[in-house]
């Protein structure tokens, strides 16, 4: 029953606008708005949900509760949090560039929104079917980069210009590796389509052929979430919050939820690339395949935070070293082996 | 391709400079030039209020000065006291006041161990040395009935008799104590990345640190063997048979390594002197009014941050003519500045959690 649900309302929804006589082009975009807007809802309900999930994962790892006065067991605690953040006065530094300082949290959701409008969540179940996904996702991705840079940039805080500045030598260096380690997936693959991709891992997930490919993943999408241990762009015992340091208000909170969207798609990504996205294993079918994405997501989301409250973070010259010393040569070398197994199952026609 | 430098005021509104505690780096890229330390953000001025106060009443303001361990600060001070009067402290008394000490010095070395795990990164280590330090916090409030401020050491003994209850208290704890340190090891001392950001940073070699009269483990972590309880024991100290865990680099990964062995050590302290303590009065007989003859005394501690010594002057009156105190946290910070040079940004925060200030003692 459940499997069809929202792909089953989309058709509602076409058949119900093509019955008032609504024409087919309109038909496409009305419903192209509404799944993008109920992947806004869902980006930024689940960064509050993140947000509390986070709370209480830290407060298990650190024997202690976490939030569980506000609502039942404490789930409305961000709510409450965001609602006392909306009320703070957004404080402008002197000597700002107000136009920048202002725009980049508001800026920020976009490339998260953009991302998720081509992540298959499910069977059938993506809002834009791109052939060049991989290769969008990875472009948009970066982007955030940009807006934590002029975030920094635009603070005039000598603690948010290093963190911008960290931010950018940290992309350079870990975006590469990532790059690096899904190339292994796409050439398996032989395509950029996230849809292809899913259905390429029926009989066994990347993750079992791949598994150097998904180590490195896993460690420069650490890193690309700036999360411990390479959260040197926060660094709070550093550099205070870095970008973020001059943010008051509903400023600050943006990046920080934006912060988990950025865990999501990281985390999401995992899923479709290496654990067979909304492929349901040892044939448990009869749980629809979109719970299984995001139990796969969460799987990972919750690994990120296992990591982050354990680790102690790294520091700004062995990030740079472990990124273009370990990284990317074992993301070559996975590429090289990758290329010479496909050549000999090839010949061996193990391959079709 | 022209560089310049450019200057990074640390603090005094950091969250790791472990209070009110600023450095002026200047900074190229992330490298420090130069660091500058300028403390004097928490001067309450507790030499000078001495001097208002009766010799008793000095003793509260002791606690003020290093409040993680505010036992042994209570000590430097009525050691002085005694030392100028020339009272004998019953045995009791002086068992006492070991065990109590010691207790202190387990409660300031978890904050260490706790605290600096959060400077490089790990805050679950926070949480997990603040829940054992509980557990100490509970029985010195069993003692003192306070937790942070003890003011329980009296000239001439100790406020209060040992309760009945604190006991097996006590030995209860102890027994947790080693498995507690194994946890703080697993967690933070044995993880790979703590090690690559601690090891060979920030490196004392044994003649600076003389040179610069550090003490404590700070010093001990270049493996210097100075430890007053065991170089010119004082107290009964004497009588207990322990190790002084030394470093050999010299560098932030032995000073952070050193607290968590001398914890255990402390453990072995307390077990000898709970075997060995006799029974007996708690205080010397002590006049009503103190008035110390006209003289000077020095007395010193080993406090948890290194050699903790205090100076008292007095005229004959019932109050001190003048109180010094010499404290390890602001002595050992001396070196601070030339230790930073050329370290990065976050090598700042390492060498300066590995020294373990406490600002209260700092400024004074």
């Amino acid at each position: 029953m459940g499997e069809n649900i929202f792909v089953g309302i989309a058709t509602w929804l076409r058949g119900l606008l093509s019955g008032a006589g609504v024409p087919d082009m309109w038909n496409d975009t009305i419903l192209l708005v509404v799944k993008l807007v109920a992947i806004l809802l869902f980006i930024l309900v689940n960064a509050l949900w993140l947000v509390y999930m986070e709370r209480r994962v830290c407060a298990f790892m650190q024997s202690r509760l976490g939030p569980i006065h506000v609502g039942p067991k404490g789930l409305f605690q961000t709510a409450a949090d965001i609602g006392k953040l909306l009320g703070k006065e957004i404080i402008l530094p002197k000597g700002a560039d107000l136009l920048v300082f202002l725009l980049m949290p508001v800026v920020i959701f976009i490339p998260p929104l953009l991302i998720f409008g081509v992540l298959p969540f499910g069977k059938n179940m993506v809002a834009i079917d791109m052939n060049i996904g991989v290769f969008y996702l990875l472009a948009i991705a970066s982007l955030s980069t940009i807006i934590f840079w002029a975030a920094g940039w635009a603070s005039n805080n000598k603690y948010s210009l290093v963190g911008g500045m960290r931010s950018v030598a940290q992309m350079v260096s870990y975006e590469l590796p990532l790059i690096l380690a899904l190339l292994g997936v796409i050439m398996i693959t032989g395509t950029l389509n996230l849809n292809t991709i899913v259905d390429s891992q029926k009989s066994i997930w990347f993750v079992f052929t791949q598994p150097i490919a998904f180590l490195v993943y896993l460690i420069a999408g650490m890193a690309e979430t700036n999360r411990t241990p390479f959260c040197l762009v926060e660094g709070e015992s550093e550099i205070i919050a870095g970008p973020y340091t001059e943010y008051s208000g509903m400023g600050f909170a943006m990046f920080f939820l934006a912060e988990y969207a950025n865990v999501m798609i990281i985390s999401a990504m995992c899923t479709v690339m290496f654990l067979g996205g909304w492929l349901a294993p040892f044939g448990l079918d009869f749980i629809p395949s979109w719970l299984w994405f995001f139990l796969k997501m969460y799987l990972m989301i919750f690994v990120f935070m296992w990591v982050r409250w354990t680790y102690p973070r790294i520091r700004v010259d062995q990030l740079m070293g472990f990124g273009w010393k370990v990284l990317v040569p074992l993301a070559l070398a996975n590429i090289f082996v990758t290329g010479v197994g496909m050549y000999i199952f090839r010949a061996i026609g193990w391959w079709s | 391709m022209k560089t310049e430098t450019y200057t990074l005021n640390l603090g005094p509104q950091h969250p790791s400079t472990h209070g009110v505690f600023r450095i002026i780096l200047e900074l190229d890229g992330e490298t420090v030039v130069k660091a500058t330390p300028v403390p004097g953000y928490l001067h309450r001025g507790i030499e000078k209020l001495a001097e208002a106060r009766t010799y008793t009443q000095v003793i509260p303001y002791t606690d003020r000065m290093d409040y993680m361990a505010a036992m042994l600060m209570n000590w430097g001070y009525v050691a002085a006291v005694e030392k100028l009067m020339d009272i004998e402290v019953p045995e009791r008394a002086e068992y006492v006041r070991v065990i109590v000490g010691e207790l202190s010095r387990i409660a300031s070395h978890m904050i260490a161990t706790g605290a600096y795990g959060g400077d490089i990164g790990a805050l679950t280590a926070f949480t997990y040395t603040f829940r054992d330090r509980e557990y100490v916090l509970d029985l010195l409030e069993m003692v003192s009935g306070s937790r942070m401020t003890f003011s329980y050491f009296r000239i001439g003994g100790v406020a209060a008799d040992l309760p009945e209850e604190f006991f097996p208290a006590v030995r209860k704890f102890l027994g947790e104590l080693p498995a507690m340190c194994d946890e703080y090891d697993g967690l933070i001392t044995g993880n790979e990345i703590f090690q690559a950001r601690t090891k060979q940073v920030g490196i004392i070699t044994p003649e600076m640190g003389i040179n610069y009269s550090l003490s404590g483990p700070t010093l001990r972590g270049s493996g210097v063997n100075y430890d007053l309880r065991k170089v010119r024991p004082y107290g009964i100290y004497d009588r207990f048979d322990f190790d002084v865990p030394l470093g050999q680099n010299g560098d932030c990964f032995d000073r952070f390594r050193i607290r968590i062995d001398e914890m255990r050590q402390c453990k072995r302290i307390i077990e000898q002197a709970l075997d060995q303590i006799p029974e007996g009065p708690i205080m010397a007989k002590v006049p009503k009014v103190i008035k110390p003859p006209v003289g000077d005394a020095y007395a010193e501690v080993e406090s948890s941050k290194g050699v903790y010594g205090c100076y008292v002057v007095s005229d004959g009156s019932p109050k001190p003519y003048r109180v010094h105190f010499r404290r390890p946290s602001y002595i050992n910070l001396g070196y601070l500045g030339k230790l930073c040079e050329g370290w990065k940004i976050a090598d700042v925060i390492a060498i300066l959690g590995s020294i373990d200030i406490v600002l209260g003692e700092v400024d004074c």
